[in-house]
């Protein structure tokens, strides 16, 4: 390797190295918080009390940053712990996989690429419009989630097999960089939303 | 490890760290400096090549996901979109610096080879991860929009 390539690297390490450490004090990883197995609301012996009981404890899911940034009301996602717009500021697209020229796989691969801290997955893309989660209460993304019209057609037990074995969804717990991972498991959500649909599906209030 | 890389045409084989940027690749193994590091980690668009015509930012992707597939670099472009932007970007002297403008051309031609008659919201969407610190946001729109007509002639 040339002297000419090596000062070029050193440079481009202190360069990424500095924007690594800013970007590390703005938001640390914190421990993954924990997510309570359905056995802990068995003592709640209304079963629709029981059963909003448990979408509440899935909401802590739903509601995480690691879901609701790619849940957008609008066209653009957001990113990070806080939420915050996308940057650059992309939109979704005719097709929820971005711009004709800007599509979400200019820059998100096919995995997380630790380098330029960039996450990835094969299957990136934002929510359709109709599954916007962003600005809503937790009663009307439980509402929305059960509508057919507005999930994409599926039946109870298809968002049940979704929210419990979907690549794209478990990414969430494996978001690389310094982004916080969805709280428990997928496994512990899959259990949660399908006590949810064993006990009748009730939402919390709107 | 050693890749098997189609850059502009061209069999180029790589032996190094799956996991090194394709910028890396291309600027320092392969020599061809037209296209540019800015920021690292995929924020200004200086780094865009086309992968099967589509963008991607170079700085941000593995060479490992690119072997096997079609890579053009600034220094590859032929396609008629591309001679088209080429001249609209000289008749209306578009560059300032120059720095951000391989990949600003890299992001126009994917997009009129996608969309030949774009709308200026197509463009500021296309073009919304190219930075230019001289701002000749306006005379890369109009350029664009110049090498359309010049595609629909």
């Amino acid at each position: 390797m040339s002297p000419t390539v090596i000062a070029r690297r050193l440079s481009m390490l202190a360069a990424t190295l500095s924007t690594a450490m800013a970007a590390s004090m703005a938001a640390s990883p914190v421990q993954a918080e924990d997510l309570r197995a359905p056995e802990a609301f068995s003592s709640i012996g209304d079963t629709a009390e029981r059963s909003r009981a448990l979408f509440v404890e899935a909401g802590k899911v739903l509601q995480h940053p690691r879901c609701l940034n790619c849940h957008p009301v609008g066209e653009r996602p957001s990113q990070g712990n806080d939420g915050h717009p996308h940057s650059p500021p992309v939109v979704r697209g005719p097709d929820d996989h971005g711009a004709i020229g800007l599509q979400c796989a200019t820059c998100h691969q096919a995995a997380n690429f630790e380098p330029s801290r960039v996450p990835g997955h094969p299957l990136w893309h934002v929510a359709p419009k109709s599954m916007a989660w962003q600005t809503r209460s937790l009663g009307e993304i439980c509402e929305q989630i059960k509508d057919p019209r507005r999930n994409g057609g599926k039946s109870l037990a298809a968002i049940q097999e979704h929210m419990a074995h979907d690549s794209l969804v478990g990414w969430g717990w494996h978001p690389g960089g310094n982004r916080d991972p969805a709280p428990g498991t997928q496994a512990q959500l899959g259990a949660l939303v399908a006590a949810w649909i064993d006990t009748g599906a009730a939402c919390p209030a709107r | 490890m050693s890749l098997s890389l189609t850059v502009n045409g061209a069999r180029r084989d790589f032996d190094g760290d799956p996991d090194t940027p394709l910028l890396w690749v291309i600027r320092d193994e392969l020599g061809l400096t037209g296209t540019k590091y800015g920021c690292g980690i995929a924020q200004c668009g200086a780094c865009t090549v086309h992968v099967d015509g589509r963008t991607l930012r170079s700085c941000s992707a593995p060479v490992s996901a690119v072997a096997g597939r079609q890579i053009t670099t600034i220094e590859g472009l032929g396609s008629r979109a591309a001679k088209a932007v080429q001249k609209a970007w000289v008749e209306l002297d578009v560059v300032q610096c120059g720095y951000c403008q391989s990949g600003q051309i890299m992001s126009a031609t994917a997009l009129l080879e996608q969309k030949p008659k774009p709308s200026d919201t197509d463009i500021d969407h296309a073009m919304a991860g190219n930075i230019c610190r001289c701002a000749t946001y306006h005379r890369i729109r109009a350029a664009i929009h110049a090498a359309s007509a010049q595609l629909a002639g």
